[in-house]
């Protein structure tokens, strides 16, 4: 049993090219100061990303699911280098199979490196520049990037936005003249202008009406068959999840708890907190009623949080040893991560197969 | 680097159906600066302000024109005359003139009085000659707006009457227009600078740099203006000329001015540096100098021209108190306030209430410029809901 | 059983300079006595509006153009009309909060933050409830936050509303609506700002307390695994209107309006396959200033009759089932254009 989902891979990688993943990240932490009085004295720390390891295979989907606050979007956002991570190595594999780490890249220094990953935003309204045409917002990832002439450009912002389903005639509108979805759509055409092989989306359907959220859905699984895009995908719905990662990775309070291909976290979750969460889901059948389990209390403070295991003031499985030992990330069964002492010995309740009582 | 990508066949589900109308077309495209006109348009008030404020700057341009006599020129035998009414018919006839005065010494009070002579009729005549001044400040000339045709001297025009001095009313009300209007400006101008220029450091690089200059910001609020402005103007030395004061009173107002566009422009630049726009154009690869001029400036100007609008009465205000307490522009600069001086003295002003004419296009002006920034600031954000 | 709300043909609108925005253009329902009422619906299609119509709430420039709303009260005295009462009369104060309690979409913005939350559960119990001595108050307030499973409830009634976590807020909220035991509560979206595990644990308390307040309850929601869950009956709105209403089951398992069916279809499954393309509505929902003529989902429609669904528009006619659906492939009912 290795100790940590990078180690298996990094003995492969090695060897060969071929396997190794495109995205890596290992033992990142962020850790915002909180600052308190007149001289702004440092008087303790938010640990939003506390240790987090994983990788990402290229042409892969892998989910950041958790709860509000859990560092979904500080772990996203510091491997995008909005954010300098306080520790950690985010190692990049460039096409010629080097792996850099962005990590410890200078700011100034980043530009080349930014436009292999790009990123779509939660929010379709805030994250245009309402003051800008789509020709402009489109078609500045690549001004900044060399693409001078305006010709190229506005051929090719043609082409982006018929690639996610608008218009190409729509390029001298400005973005209040479109809906939610299809101002999701300019995001992602956005994303995608300089033919990034990494797209982050940290909550890319959340906003979006039911109706809308399947089209987007929809159109980021067609675009990576397309364009091999691999796809770091961070959420709060686990049924959103569901239908476009490979594999999940279950955050709580900084940590990942659990990490395991799609199907397996949905059938045999190994984490009681993948179970609690599970569970919770609200299922739109009213024939069914799932057993809940009912977590109690608050979700641990991030500034505070508590010995050993994060999750033993509300977990029903917790022991002795829960309160005093932190556990480590280990594979349970084959590519299956979990953080819980008991991970082996219990057997917990997926949603998959799940018995259908009539009521 | 742009290698072409495979286009997805448009597939009922992806392409989204149009049904947009012409008007919504027009609103597809709009430029911000469009979209807050029309949204401007609907503030009645705010359209009727701004038309206010137009005219009163085109009095600022044609101050001479409008003039009709040096304002300077003072005639101790015409002193407090009272407004002259206008006749503009004469036996049925449209042919606009006033009675020439008559100057008489009470036999009671000694006071000296006029009296109109209805036998002398002067007319009123467009583009009369008076005194010689350069329009616009480049063409020398001597042809104002309006003026009497063929009268002696010492017969004059005196629409708004005249002062204890006998300079005329309405001539000196159009240059103090000129002097009080360009001041706010000018003041307004020099606060924006400042007010942007170190509420952009504040907001932009935080740290010591903002801590520092929010106290800057604080401890000038905090000191009543009054005796802040006074301590500063009694500094100014009293040889000094009529544009070294105007000056330096535009700096001391301004001094005090500018912290309130300070904050305005660091909260927006707090605020925009957290957008998500503003990040994506970052992660783009843009530079700081194309974020801030291309995303962030853009998105705030708009409500920078609302907060100086509403900062302008402010400076006109303090222009004019600080002349009427004697200690902004003197005599013989013309202003507002300095106007206003010579209604300081209660019983003069009983006896002519007409020296306080400078009062009204004080509160004319306030208005305009507070109705017009608000129609402003409502339009200033026209992608709020 | 007797309903004690029913809501005919509502239509509340925004006039504007811009254009009438029709909010709520012909809602019909009716709520009863210890049941939950699920109205469901995507952004903007007046959900909340037509709660704020219920208890005369609408702001300006909106106004009730036209509908009405029959409140059955508890000595099963007459009718009351509420369109007709004037919106800050005596007998409309008494209803909001003593009969008709609502929980707000934004359970941060609803509270005051100059005051404790005790304070303003307090005031809103000796609101209805004059006479109480301020102990008394005291004393509700805090049985009340334990009934709604606030822990440490004492300590927590002098906690401001932003030292509260988003759960407990929500919590606290439940209980100041509570204060009078209203007969219906409204809770508009009480679980969307919330995570699934709080929402879990706030789902469970509404029906807990329902059960032990017999109460009725007006769910608001877009979440349909919320309804699956919690609710007895169903109003379907789009646009403003009422689609289709009926029992939970049939309109999950025999949806009849072609929008319920395609929205149904559209939702992600926690139950289905995982990566699977997942059927949509194609287009998205229309501008409010430009509803189109006929049925208003028309446009998007698979199923749209030529010549009919995009000229009349479908009356809300109740089928011989019970269910009641507005869709031109079910009955040939129309609303008459005036
Ligand atoms: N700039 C910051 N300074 C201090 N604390 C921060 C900062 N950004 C985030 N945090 C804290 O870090 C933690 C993780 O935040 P993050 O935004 O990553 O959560 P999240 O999982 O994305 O949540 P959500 O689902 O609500 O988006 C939170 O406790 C948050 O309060
Ligand atoms: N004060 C207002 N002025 C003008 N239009 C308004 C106003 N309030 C609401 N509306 C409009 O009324 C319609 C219905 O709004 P409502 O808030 O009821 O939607 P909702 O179904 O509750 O949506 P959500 O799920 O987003 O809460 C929307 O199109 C909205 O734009
Ligand atoms: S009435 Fe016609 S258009 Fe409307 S939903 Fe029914 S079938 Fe579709
Ligand atoms: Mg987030
Ligand atoms: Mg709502």
């Amino acid at each position: 049993m290795t100790s940590n989902p990078n180690s298996v891979h990094s003995n492969n990688s090695v060897n060969s090219v071929e396997n190794a993943p495109l995205l890596e990240v290992r033992g990142l932490k962020m850790h915002f100061p909180i600052r308190r009085g007149f001289l702004q004295r440092t008087v303790g720390h938010v640990r939003a990303v506390d240790d987090v390891n994983f990788f990402i295979q290229p042409g892969e989907t892998l989910a950041l699911v958790g709860e509000s606050g859990c560092g979904k979007t500080t772990t996203a956002r510091c491997i995008l280098r909005a954010l300098d991570p306080t520790a950690g190595e985010v190692l990049f594999r460039t096409d010629d199979g080097r792996a850099v780490n962005l990590a410890a890249i200078p700011r100034k220094q980043l530009r080349p490196w930014r436009q292999h990953m790009q990123m779509i935003f939660q929010d379709p309204y805030a994250s245009l520049n309402p003051r800008m045409t789509l020709a402009d917002i489109v078609g500045e990832p690549l001004l900044v990037n060399g693409m001078r002439d305006r010709q190229a450009r506005n051929d090719r912002v043609a082409e982006l936005l018929r690639l996610v389903g608008l218009r190409p005639e729509y390029m001298q509108r400005y973005p209040h003249a479109f809906s939610g979805g299809q101002r999701q759509r300019i995001g992602v055409a956005r994303a995608l202008a300089l033919n990034p092989s990494l797209v982050v989306a940290d909550e890319a359907v959340s906003a979006l009406d039911v109706s809308v959220q399947a089209q987007i859905l929809n159109l980021l699984m067609e675009l990576q068959e397309r364009l091999g895009l691999t796809y770091l995908f961070v959420a709060h719905d686990l049924s959103v999840v569901k239908h476009i990662s490979d594999r999940i990775a279950v955050m709580y309070v900084g940590k990942i708890v659990e990490l395991a291909p799609t199907r397996r976290v949905f059938s045999v979750p190994k984490h009681p907190y993948t179970e609690a969460l599970l569970s919770a889901v609200p299922i739109p059948n009213p024939r069914v009623h799932s057993q809940r389990i009912l977590l109690e209390g608050d979700v641990a403070d991030p500034s505070k949080p508590p010995p050993g295991c994060y999750f033993h003031p509300r977990c029903r499985y917790a022991v002795e040893r829960c309160r005093i030992e932190p556990p480590p990330l280990v594979e349970v069964e084959s590519g299956h991560y979990a953080a819980c002492h008991r991970a082996t010995e219990l057997t917990l309740r997926g949603v998959m197969g799940r018995e259908t009582g009539q009521n | 680097m742009a290698q072409s990508v495979p286009a997805i066949p448009t597939d009922p589900d992806h392409l989204v159906e149009d049904i947009a109308t012409d008007a919504e077309e027009r609103v597809s495209v709009a430029t911000q600066w469009q979209l807050m006109w029309w949204r401007f348009k609907q503030h009645r008030l705010g359209v009727f302000s701004g038309v206010v404020i137009v005219i009163f700057y085109l009095v600022v341009v044609f101050a001479d024109l409008l003039a009709y006599v040096d304002p300077a020129q003072s005639e101790a035998l015409r002193s407090l005359i009272a407004p002259q009414p206008i006749h503009w018919f004469d036996n049925g006839q449209f042919r606009p003139h006033v009675y020439a005065l008559a100057g008489k010494r009470d036999p009671l009070t000694f006071k000296r009085v006029y009296e109109p002579d209805p036998e002398r009729k002067i007319p009123i005549t467009l583009f009369a000659r008076g005194f010689e001044y350069k329009l616009l400040g480049m063409v020398p000339t001597d042809v104002h707006l309006i003026g009497l045709a063929g009268a002696p001297p010492e017969e004059g025009l005196y629409l708004l009457g005249t002062d204890l001095q006998g300079r005329d009313m309405w001539s000196r009300l159009m240059l103090g227009t000129r002097t009080s209007l360009t001041i706010g400006l000018l003041g307004v101008a020099i606060s924006l600078f400042l007010g942007v220029l170190l509420g952009g450091l504040s907001g932009l690089y935080g740290g010591w740099v903002d801590t520092l200059i929010q106290r800057i910001i604080e401890i000038t609020r905090s000191i009543p203006t009054i005796p802040l402005w006074m301590g500063l103007a009694a500094a100014v030395p009293n040889s000094w000329n009529v544009t070294q004061i105007y000056f330096s009173i535009t700096i001391i107002i301004s001094l005090i001015g500018w912290t309130e566009l300070g904050r305005v422009v660091r909260g927006r630049f707090l605020s925009l540096r957290e957008e998500d726009f503003v990040l994506a154009a970052e992660l783009a690869g843009a530079s700081q100098w194309r974020i801030i001029f291309r995303h962030m400036v853009p998105s705030f100007l708009s409500h920078i021209i609302a907060a100086t609008t509403l900062a302008l009465p402010a400076m006109i205000i303090s222009e004019t108190a600080l002349s009427f307490l004697g200690l902004g522009l003197r005599p013989p600069a013309v202003s507002w306030g300095v106007l206003l001086q010579d209604a300081q003295n209660v019983q003069s002003l009983a006896i002519s209430p007409w020296l306080l004419a400078a009062a009204i296009p004080v509160i004319i002006i306030i208005l305009a410029f507070n109705f017009l920034g608000d129609g402003l600031r409502d339009a200033a954000d026209p992608y709020g809901v | 059983m007797e309903p004690i709300l029913t809501v005919d043909n509502l239509k509340t609108y925004f006039f504007q300079s811009e254009g009438t925005v029709k909010a709520v253009d012909g809602a019909s329902f009716e709520v009863y006595p210890g049941q939950t009422l699920g109205l469901v619906g995507e952004s903007g299609c007046g959900k909340s509006i037509t709660a704020r119509s219920i208890l005369r709430l609408v702001d300006k420039p909106g106004r009730i153009v036209d509908g009405s709303i029959q409140y059955y009260p508890a000595n099963g005295g007459q009718a009351l009309e509420l369109t007709e009462l004037p919106s800050d009369g005596a007998t409309m104060r008494e209803i909001r909060g003593k009969d008709i309690a609502l929980i707000f979409q934004e359970p941060m913005t609803s509270f005051s933050a100059h005051y404790s939350v005790g304070n303003q559960i307090m005031e809103a119990i000796r609101i209805h409830d004059r006479g109480l001595s301020q102990q008394a108050a005291r004393a509700r307030a805090v049985d009340l936050l334990r009934k709604t499973g606030v822990p440490m409830a004492e300590q927590r009634l002098d906690m401001y509303s932003f030292q509260l976590s988003g759960g407990l807020r929500q919590r606290v909220m439940i209980a100041m609506a509570l204060a009078c035991t209203p007969r219906i509560l409204i809770a508009d979206e009480p679980t969307t700002a919330l995570d699934v595990t709080t929402q879990a644990q706030i789902l469970a308390l509404l029906k807990d307390l329902q059960r032990s307040f017999g109460m009725a309850i007006i769910l608001i929601t877009h979440d349909m695994g919320v309804i699956a869950e919690m609710a007895d009956e169903v109003a379907v709105m789009y646009l403003g209107r009422v689609v289709e209403r009926g029992p939970v089951d049939q309109i999950f398992h025999a949806p009849r309006h072609p929008y319920t069916r395609a929205l149904l279809r559209s939702i992600p499954s926690i139950d289905g396959e995982p990566r699977t393309k997942l059927p949509t509505i194609r287009g998205s929902i229309p501008h409010p200033y430009s509803r189109p003529q006929g049925c208003p989902f028309h446009p998007r429609c698979l199923e749209r009759i030529a010549g009919v669904c995009d000229q009349h528009e479908p009356a809300l006619a109740r089928m011989a089932d019970g269910q009641a659906v507005a869709c031109f492939l079910h009955h040939r009912e129309e609303i008459r254009q005036n």
